[in-house]
Order: structure tokens, then sequence, then C-alpha cells
């Protein structure tokens, strides 16, 4: 079997595991525009920061590849799929056979038209290439702009505040990190992040750039030496498109991962996800959900049918030395618990735990969105407990048995 | 693969296997020395959970699904002859294994930044693990079932 796939980072990562658990021997290749070994995304914050090498940046051990068996074609960009040939025809105008494929394409920066943003040298903040590029600019004492205040912009800001400069962001949303926390948590990390020096304008956009400001909409005006856009992330979609295959917001898959085209699979940031805890479709860009789609891909491709379920919403955020932990939807009937320091949702639907956002306290986190993706009732486990705190403590006898994996008797 | 394992109709509660998980991996010669010495706090990574009827201790049972290796963001935490171990030069305490752990058995070393779990004492040289050494009851074993 000749595997081939296009990306080289989480879900393509995923999807080898998955191939070798079955597929000792088949040929695996990887193509990927960017030039380096697997790398951590997450991590090019940290590594801007100063606090992850060059070394430890690296998603897997340097032979990695060697081990699994997996041959690169690196710094190389995929432009076509030929489904009659069965082949990915790269940049160079080469053309690479498989018999199975995987699109692992990820996502890209999504950088809205604003007015005047051609006069200016700005960043986007995705890849290594983007933070060693800031890296080489930034200096001590610099105004920043970051347009963006979801967690790539924040993520920025930490890394730059070491470097000791003035940075400012902005979004038109009325509060911080809007898609992933509820208004109370928002607020609370927001004072957070400005007690870091960290200074926020919301509520609105830009109305034009000039090369080193922006007038924004509320008629104020932000000098800047340095703006990093960090809006949100579009999927790469136009390989599967132009060949045919169902898009919608980004590519459609069944539950083994295959895409509406034949041997042809997706994972990743790139594919709509069913999000089991709000019952809908919905793009799920975060990386634990990218390697489990790929691995189950993986295991199709190398002719192991299995589905991958129960995928839901999830982030553990940590900015300035505060951390978040959330998951699931946030529609339903709500406890709230608050002291000084912490904060903590919980949201029950139909007799059943959908969602929570953990803040300041997050030990055993997992332990709430374990009963999010398995479906537990709240009938079954003792509720006040489970309000209390994430402990095994809240399920009865039997089922702490079967968790636990056999408790003597 | 042999695992721990706890009798929750045995278990006292005396928190003596949270001692002994802290000392073997805290890296000094001896329970005296490993929570007598200034510096860092030996954190246990095994956690007695007490109750009206019952006491039980939960640790990581290095389970098939593997959550936090698969969502882990830097590659810190890997597999190995089945035990999930971590690379703490390599975790940035995102926590994400955190949230991922349907058993909350990832420790969070506030001071290190970082995570802590159990990895069945392969990585110290305590041979078998410590918890079950120093249980008094016998409510921790590990076998293979
Ligand atoms: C700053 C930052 C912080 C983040 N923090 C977290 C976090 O804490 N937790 C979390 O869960 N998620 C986080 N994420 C999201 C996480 O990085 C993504 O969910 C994950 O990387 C998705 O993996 P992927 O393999 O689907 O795609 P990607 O990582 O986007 O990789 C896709 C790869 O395919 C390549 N490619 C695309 N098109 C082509 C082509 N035509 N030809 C060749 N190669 C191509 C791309 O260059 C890229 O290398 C963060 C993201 C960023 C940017």
């Amino acid at each position: 079997m000749n595997y081939v796939i296009i990306g080289n980072s989480t879900a393509a990562v995923g999807t080898i595991a998955g191939i070798r658990e079955i597929d000792s021997v088949g040929k695996i290749t990887v193509i990927s525009d960017e030039k380096y070994h697997t790398y951590s995304r997450p991590l090019i914050s940290y590594w801007l920061e100063g606090k992850v090498s060059d070394k430890n940046i690296y998603y897997r051990e340097p032979d990695f590849y060697e081990k699994n068996g997996v041959e690169t074609i690196l710094g190389k960009k995929a432009t076509k799929i030929e489904t009659e040939k069965k082949c990915v025809v790269l940049d160079d105008g080469l053309s690479v056979p498989y018999d199975k494929l995987m699109v692992a394409t990820g996502s890209k920066p999504f950088v809205p038209p604003m007015k005047g943003l051609e006069k200016v040298n700005y960043h986007t903040f995705m890849t290594f290439d983007s933070v060693k590029a800031i890296r080489s600019e930034i200096k001590k004492g610099m105004k920043v702009l970051i347009i963006g205040a979801g967690l790539i912009g924040l993520k920025a800001a930490e890394a730059l505040s070491v470097y000791e400069t003035d940075i400012t962001v902005i979004d038109l949303a009325d509060r911080i990190l809007p898609s992933i926390l509820d208004v109370k948590a928002g607020i609370k990390m927001q004072s957070h992040i400005e007690n870091h020096g960290v200074k926020f304008i919301l509520k609105t956009s830009v109305e034009e750039f000039s090369e080193h400001s922006a007038k924004l909409q509320n008629g104020m005006t932000v000098d800047f030496d340095m703006l990093i856009v960090a809006v949100g992330v579009r999927p790469n979609t136009e390989l599967v498109s132009d060949a045919g295959g169902k898009v919608e917001r980004g590519i459609i898959t069944d539950m083994t991962q295959k895409t509406s085209l034949d041997d042809i699979y997706s994972a990743g940031d790139c594919t709509v996800s069913y999000d089991s805890s709000a019952d809908t479709n919905r793009i799920l860009a975060i990386l634990p959900n990218a390697y489990l789609q790929g691995e189950t891909a993986g295991r199709n491709m190398a002719g192991r049918e299995n589905y991958y379920l129960n995928a839901i919403p999830m982030n553990a955020i940590g900015l300035f030395g505060l951390h978040i932990i959330s998951a699931g939807d946030y529609n339903g009937e709500e406890y709230v618990t608050e002291t000084e320091n912490t904060y903590k949702k919980l949201v029950f639907r139909d007799n059943k735990l959908k969602g929570y956002i953990l803040m300041g306290d997050v030990e055993r986190a997992g332990i709430y969105t374990g009963m999010i993706k398995e479906g537990i009732e709240i009938d079954d486990v003792n509720e006040e407990l489970l309000k209390q705190k994430p402990q095994m403590m809240m399920f009865s006898k039997e089922r702490r048995e079967e968790k636990l994996g056999g408790i003597i008797r | 693969m042999k695992r721990v394992y706890v009798n929750e109709d045995w278990c006292l509660a005396c928190h003596l296997c949270e001692y002994y998980c802290a000392a073997a991996n805290s890296g000094a010669p001896n329970m005296i020395k490993a929570f007598k010495t200034e510096g860092k706090k030996p954190l246990p990574r095994i956690k007695v959970e007490e109750g009206n009827e019952v006491n039980f201790a939960v640790q990581c049972r290095h389970c098939e699904a593997k959550p936090c290796v698969k969502g882990c963001i830097s590659g810190a935490l890997s597999v190995k002859d089945g035990v999930v171990s971590v690379d703490e030069t390599r975790c940035v305490g995102c926590y994400t294994c955190v949230l991922s752990c349907p058993y909350g058995c990832i420790v969070i070393d506030e001071e290190g930044h970082r995570i802590q779990k159990c990895d069945l004492c392969v990585k110290n040289h305590n041979g078998e693990p410590a918890c079950v050494q120093g249980c008094p009851n016998r409510a921790i074993v590990f076998e293979e079932r």
C-alpha cells in the first residue's frame, strides 16, 4: 500500500500512528510546504518567549520519520489532486502517486480586508517562520498592536511581553476569548492580563492603517512599531474542493474521516467535526482533535474500520500564569461558584453535564470532560460531589470498578 | 501488562501511599531527606479520595485510550512498553492532559509550571511501585488482570 499525507503537523503524525498500528510495511510519504521536521504549532509562542528551545519545539523525536518508515518531501506545496490518475501534483511539477491519500492541510491565518493594510509590514502568528520573523524584528520598548483577542492573539501578547514591549490588543467583540469563555470568565481573564501591562481596546475595529498607526472606528488612534494580525484562522480546503470533494466551512468527512472522494481522507483543522456536546457540526481547531482524527483516518486507510466519535470543543489555556480549562457547550442550566481567584461554571442539560469552565483551580478537570464525552447521566452520579469538585468519588461503586479496572473485593 | 489496583474496601485513607510516592520520585535517598530538605516540596502522583463510606487511592491507569499522550501539545508525554510517562524537560505546563484525563490522574506541579504523573516507578530506582510497597493494609496491589 502506498500512503501519501499532505501536511506534516499533528493530524499527519496521528495518521502515521494510525497506519503503523496496522500496516508496518506500506510506504508512507509526507508532503509539506513547511521545511521543518514536524514541530508543535502551539509551542511557537513558548519559543518566542524563550521558554522552549530550538530542540524542544519539535513535536516528535529527530528519528521519528526513520522509525516509522516515512519519507518526506518538505518545502514543497501540493497544488492539485488528480483523482483519476490518483496522484498529487506539487508546485515544482513533480507528481506523487497514492493508493490512499490524507489531506491534513490544517488552517491558515485569516487576514480580513482592512483599509491601508498594504502599507504595513505586518505579521501573522501561525508558523515557526512567522515567530522567527517576529523574533528578528522585536526590540525592547517597541509598541506592538495585536488585532484579535482570541487565543492566538493573546498567546502572542504573552510571548512579546517578555521583551518589555508596550502591547495593545484590539477586538471587535466586547470581551476577550469570546469563542472559548463566558462573559464572567472573560472579564476576569482580561483584568488579569491587564495587570500584566497589556492594554485592551474592545468593541472596535481598524478604520484605516498608515505605516505606523491605526485609526480606529471609535475615533482613537494607536501608534505601533509592530503589527500582528491574529483575527482567526480559515481551513485549507482548496485541494479537496478543486478535486470535486464536498466542502462546507471545512472539508466534510464521514465518521471514518473519509472525504466524499474515493480513497481520500482528511483530518485536523481543515475538517468539519461533529460536536457531540452541542449536537452540531463545527470546526474544532484544537490539537487533540487533529491527532485523534488523524489516528482514526490512518487505521481506516490501512484497512481497519473504526470511527471517530465524541468530539467536543475543549481548551486548556494558560495566560500570564492564570489557567483556565473548559469544555463542551454552555447552553443549559448553570451552576456557578466564585472566589477571588477562582471561577467555576457547570452547565447541565437533558440530565447531563454538557459543559464547564474552571478558572484558577483546574485540578482533575478531565473527570468532567470524561462525563461530557461519555454522556453519563446526572442521576447516575452523586450530584453534590459532582458540583463540589471533579472526583472519582461521585461515581457509583460499580462505575468506579469499571473505570479503575476492577477493584478487588 | 501489570498495573496498580486498589481495593476500596481495604483502604484506610492513611495517605501513606502518597508519602511513599512523593518520596520515591523526589530523588532523595530516603523519606526523611525527601520531606525535610529545603527546596521543592515533593508531590505525590497518587491521590487518596476520602468518603463517608469508602476511601480509595487513584493513579494513572496507563489506559488503552491514552488521551493525555494523544492530546499533548509538546510531545512531552509518550508511551513505552505500555507505560505513560512525561519528559519534564519538554513539558510546558499547558495542562491539556489535565483537561483530557478522565481519571483526574495528572498532577499539577505549580512551582515547576509543569505536570507530573505516575510512571509505575520505572524511572526511579524503586523497582516496584512505591505506593504498593508502602501500603500497610495491602489495599494497593501491582498485578496483571
Ligand atoms: C499560536 C497557536 C497556539 C495554539 N495553541 C493551542 C493549544 O494550546 N491547544 C490546542 O489544542 N490547540 C492549539 N492551537 C491549535 C493547533 O495548533 C491546531 O489545532 C493544530 O496544529 C492542527 O493540526 P493540523 O495537523 O490539523 O494542521 P496544521 O498544524 O495547521 O498543519 C497543517 C500543515 O499542512 C501544511 N500544508 C497546508 N497546505 C499544504 C499544501 N497545499 N501542500 C503542502 N503542505 C500544506 C501546512 O503548511 C502545515 O504545515 C494553537 C495554534 C496556534 C497558531
